[in-house]
């Protein structure tokens, strides 16, 4: 019976899962400007399961620079990074974490 | 010949006084290529019959060609005068060319022009004269004024400040309150600033306008466009009752709530927060 596609018991309001109403998971990559041409990266609304820490060491050795964690009071941990780490963080984040590319939002310019 | 090498002299002065309209273009330099350069011409003819043979669809394009090529700079203006002065003076313009083309036609190139009737390229403009003239959404110009948005100019001022000259210039294309385009520009950019005495955005930080115009876009993405028809003629409100801001599009009617922007999270730059 359920070859015949009309007959399948399909909802279509049904929720999919991939909705767009939980904004609340992004992960926002933002750029800052320091003195000079020097730049700040922060990495902001990594979900909770990972390990902060460990992934700091990670960047910094991959990214070859410096970095920590602040906390913030509402925005839970951010990890700093110098330079602009941007596009290699966002890599870093689709490839070895597994993250969904569309809950990554990258700021600046 | 040389009274019909006259002749488009006198037609291209009547038109340098109003804006060039894609429609009446296209039969008058035919005329002129005519008296001039007989050669020139077959090639063009060569190249239009391969359009008449691929769909009706290849027309706009052709149309749209024309256009592209009329007068870039003056686009939004020519629109508006398209509409009410063209159609009957096209009219009269088509018949004089027309007139004109029919009889270089038999004496120049009898290879390329089609048996009887006025050429392909005259009726094609004719056509779309009429379909300007009755309903101009039909032809080429679906979303009405096309919009350009300036780009964005920014000056250094002094050695950590960006100028952004054109702010409200760019706001009011985008029917936005420049407010929120600043504080948009603001949170993207991660700095702060303030609005100098001639309405100018001063940006702490250096800013090429490339980078302006990437963030540009990416406001114009997230708070202009509309997502279902693509149309820029959208307006951005603010629902008192709960305080969400929706963008309702001019074009089609719908409507979507746009998020609201934040900030986040700002490091500490410069001098420590005192403990």
């Amino acid at each position: 019976m359920s070859t015949i596609q009309n007959l399948n018991a399909f909802d279509p309001f049904a929720d999919t899962g991939d909705s767009e109403a939980q904004p609340t998971n992004y992960i926002h990559i933002r750029i800052q400007q320091r003195n000079g041409r020097k730049t700040l990266t922060t990495v902001q609304g990594v979900p909770q399961e990972y390990d902060l820490k460990k992934i700091l060491k990670v960047l910094k050795k991959d990214f070859a620079c410096n970095g920590n964690i602040v906390k913030d009071d509402d925005l839970g941990e951010v990890i700093q990074l110098q330079g602009d780490q941007r596009t290699k963080v966002s890599e870093f984040l689709t490839t070895q974490l597994q993250l969904p590319k569309k809950n990554i939002k990258i700021h600046g310019f | 010949m040389s009274d019909l090498g006259f002749d488009p002299t006198l037609k291209k002065k009547k038109k340098a006084k109003k804006p060039e309209s894609d429609v009446s273009e296209s039969p008058a330099p035919a005329g002129e290529i005519d008296d001039m350069f007989a050669g020139l011409k077959k090639k063009k003819k060569s190249k239009k019959p391969v359009d008449d043979t691929t769909e009706a669809s290849a027309s706009p394009a052709a149309d749209d060609l024309t256009d592209t090529f009329g007068d870039l700079t003056l686009k939004k203006k020519k629109k508006k005068s398209v509409k009410s002065l063209d159609a009957a003076d096209f009219d009269q313009q088509l018949e004089e060319a027309g007139l004109e083309d029919i009889s270089q036609t038999n004496d120049d190139d009898n290879s390329a022009s089609t048996a009887g009737g006025p050429p392909y390229e005259d009726l094609l403009s004719r056509f779309f004269g009429i379909l300007k003239k009755n309903n101009p959404e039909l032809a080429g110009n679906r979303s009405g004024p096309k919009f350009r948005i300036p780009p964005p100019v920014c000056q250094r001022e002094g050695s950590k400040k960006t100028l952004f000259a054109n702010v409200q210039e760019i706001a009011t294309v985008l029917q936005r309150n420049p407010e929120h385009l600043i504080q948009f520009l603001f949170a993207e950019l991660g700095t702060s600033g303030s609005i100098d005495g001639e309405k100018r955005l001063v940006l702490k930080g250096k800013f090429q306008p490339k980078q302006m115009e990437s963030v540009l876009r990416r406001y114009i993405l997230e708070y202009v466009t509309c997502k279902t028809c693509k149309s820029m003629n959208t307006e951005l409100k603010r629902e008192s009752a709960n305080r969400l801001h929706f963008l309702s599009c001019k074009a089609c009617g719908s409507t979507r709530s746009v998020s609201s922007i934040k900030t986040g999270f700002q490091a500490q730059i410069g001098k420590r927060k005192r403990m």
